[in-house]
């Protein structure tokens, strides 16, 4: 702020950004307005049910390969502070409604499982299928659908969360005890569900009322895979990720190639691969957005500064 | 123009024909004219059959002589779930399940096999036996239909792993097999087993792993079809059999049956022997990380076996064993290493080993990480 005080030029400058921001969103928020677009048959497409959720601070499992002395580990625990609510759909997207964006030419068809009847969600489909079907829900509805991130996921998911620690402390000269041990985790009270998606709702709902969570869909989020090197005080030296692999979350966390439609063929030869690959989206609120923008960019300057 | 019911029952009600004066010596077996006082004289074993991948309790070095050993196996034709899909195979078994259970003798020992066909199945099966001398394999012997049995015994004259499968005649047979109806039995030398140089090798654990291949007819829109009884399927499933290409290939009877919950489990330091047997078409078995020390590829023990094989052929029709001590922890897939059949089609099992990390066999020099700037 100092800073900014010294060099008008400057100033005048950064409330610029955040100005041309905020118009832009209401130039969006205003076009939003209108009632939603029909889809290529001429039916209005709907805005999915949405639960809307206060998040509270709390402990988050971060995602990814955490690494010390030469041997994986279990990821640390993050302290999370994020108040924002979060809109998300109640159910996970069905299939009916899927398929309606692949008339649209919009989306990929689904590779669903024979057996797959009803009102189920759908599955079968990759982080792109998910991201195209989020694409088009926006301009559908005049909103932004997005996947969540795994910290969003993980905060809706609440106790329906599977927490991936495995309490076997991995060392560079027995790497096995740490295999064995997520292969228990992976395989735990599997045989009691069988493969094939159920009706939406069959799983019942968390304590959010949010639906069928870490039932047999296991759903995408939109974080990319990291491997992060850890030293012995805790403190990050080295960080790698690949987008081209996101976190998957489920009855168990899993990482899966973005192309990869059924993990089932995609997994390594003695994983435990998610029986089905499916999504619900979160939706950004508008009349927030702005104001998070300027957040962030706030939070962006004084990160700036810091550096 | 045949029914369905007569295109089915017709070869087999002509085999019965056929063998009908037979089955009235079979009926006979038990008679002292029909049956040498000497074998009468044997002491007797019944075993109780156990479902794979599991072998019953037996002795690896025989301790007395020849005996006669009792099993029975009975038929059982049964819709089973063969993949995660909930695909249903129309099933036809040996004892409920497939593979059939494995059997173990020693050489010189008398096999003797009661085959029922309750009244509750719908086809008239039999029993061929790869390790038995004429009669077809014993199934010029066996053919039973529903609500009979029969008893048949042959002499084990050959050491090794053998295939036995359904054999109803004509087009029944390839049928029977691919729905199920195949299993292993392994004939032990008396002594047990050798590395070929007379060594005597031994065994900790043992596991029989069926490999099955099936072929189960989709409907317009790509879905595996569903059938009420093994008959109604039949004429779909020989379309796809005629292809030669399977839908599912599949160890122990199901995809996954052997993973998981079910994967089958050793520590480090224990000899394990795997007899993989396929009734009907080649595979390669390879243990992902582990190796074959010694492998009777053929099955048949009273050749050497091969050592530290990286994988093995086992042709269809056949059983192979080896042998693999493991050295390292951890989870090893144990496939057929045509990769497309065991990552897509089915044919992965996995192996769960306890013990102690040997860091000179193997260890990670560098962890994964950023690539140093050059």
């Amino acid at each position: 702020m100092l800073r900014f005080s010294k060099h008008p030029v400057a100033l005048w400058a950064s409330l610029a950004v955040p100005a041309a921001l905020l118009i832009g969103e209401l130039a969006i928020v205003a076009g939003a307005l209108p009632a939603a677009l029909p889809d290529n048959s001429g039916q209005q497409v709907a805005t999915p049910p949405v639960v809307e959720m206060a998040r509270q601070p709390g402990p988050y499992r971060s995602a990814g390969v955490f690494q010390r002395n030469g041997a994986v580990i279990d990821a640390p625990i993050l302290q999370m502070n994020e108040r924002e609510s979060l809109s998300v759909t109640r159910d996970l997207v069905s299939l009916s409604d899927y398929m309606r964006c692949v008339r649209d030419n919009a989306c990929a068809a689904p590779r669903v499982r024979t057996g797959a009847n009803g009102d189920v969600p759908v599955t079968g489909v990759s982080f792109d299928d998910a991201q195209a079907y989020a694409q088009w829900l926006s301009a559908k509805t005049s909103a932004v659908w997005r996947l969540p991130t795994d910290r969003e996921w993980v905060a809706l998911a609440g106790s329906r969360f599977h927490d991936p620690a495995l309490g076997v402390e991995g060392t560079a000269s027995d790497p096995a005890q740490r295999w064995l041990a997520a292969y228990e985790l992976a395989n735990s009270g599997r045989n009691a569900i069988d493969a094939v998606p159920r009706a939406r709702g069959s799983f019942g709902v968390n304590e959010f009322g949010i639906a069928d969570l870490s039932g047999n869909v296991w759903e995408w989020t939109s974080t990319c895979f990291e491997r992060t090197t850890l030293a012995t005080n805790g403190v990050a030296i080295a960080r790698t990720d690949n987008c081209g692999v996101r976190v998957v979350e489920g009855a168990h966390r899993t990482y899966i190639s973005h192309f990869v439609r059924d993990a089932r063929g995609g997994g390594c030869s003695v994983g435990a691969p998610p029986d089905n690959l499916g999504f619900r989206l979160v939706r950004d609120t508008p009349a927030f957005r702005p104001l998070g923008r300027l957040v962030n960019w706030w939070k962006g300057i004084g990160a700036g500064k810091k550096a | 123009m045949l029914t369905r019911r007569e295109a089915l029952f017709g070869p087999a009600a002509a085999a019965v024909l056929a063998s009908t004066p037979v089955l009235a010596n079979a009926t006979a077996s038990t008679a002292p004219a029909a049956a040498p006082v000497e074998i009468d004289r044997l002491p007797r074993e019944k075993v109780t059959l156990v479902p794979p991948p599991f072998i019953h309790a037996h002795e690896q070095v025989a301790s007395g002589g020849p005996k006669v050993v009792e099993f029975t196996l009975t038929i059982e034709e049964k819709p089973m779930v063969i993949d995660d899909d909930g695909t249903v195979l129309q099933a036809m078994t040996f004892n409920g399940s497939v593979p059939g259970p494995m059997m173990v003798v020693h050489q010189g020992d008398y096999v003797e096999l009661t085959l029922v066909n309750p009244a509750t199945n719908s086809m008239p099966h039999n029993i061929d036996f790869h390790a038995a001398t004429g009669g077809l394999g014993g199934g010029a012997l066996t053919l039973v239909n529903p609500g009979e049995q029969t008893v048949l015994r042959f002499k084990a004259t050959r050491a090794g792993t053998f295939v036995y499968h359904c054999a109803p005649g004509g087009s029944m047979i390839s049928w029977h097999v691919v729905c199920g109806m195949s299993g292993a039995i392994m004939v032990l030398p008396r002594d047990g087993l050798k590395d070929g140089e007379g060594k005597p090798l031994n065994y900790d654990r043992a596991y029989f792993v069926g490999e099955n291949d099936f072929y189960i007819p989709r409907d317009k829109d790509g879905n595996f079809c569903t059938y009420d009884s093994p008959g109604d399927c039949y004429g779909d499933m020989s379309s796809v059999m005629r292809g030669l290409i399977p839908t599912h290939v599949v160890f122990n009877g199901a995809v996954g049956a052997l993973t998981g919950e079910n994967a089958m489990t050793a520590s480090v330091g224990e000899n394990v022997l795997i007899v993989h047997a396929q009734a009907n078409r080649d595979t390669r078995p390879h243990l992902i990380g582990g190796h074959g020390d010694y492998v009777w590829e053929q099955g048949k023990f009273d050749n050497p076996p091969a050592k530290d094989l990286e994988t093995w052929f086992v042709r269809g029709g056949s059983a192979g064993a080896a042998l693999y001590r493991f050295r390292q922890p951890g989870l090893y897939a144990y496939v057929n290493h045509n990769l497309i059949e065991a990552v897509d089609l089915g044919a992965t099992a996995h192996f769960k080993v306890e013990g102690k990390w040997d860091n000179d066999l193997m260890a990670q020099v560098a962890a994964p990480g950023p690539i140093p700037a050059a």
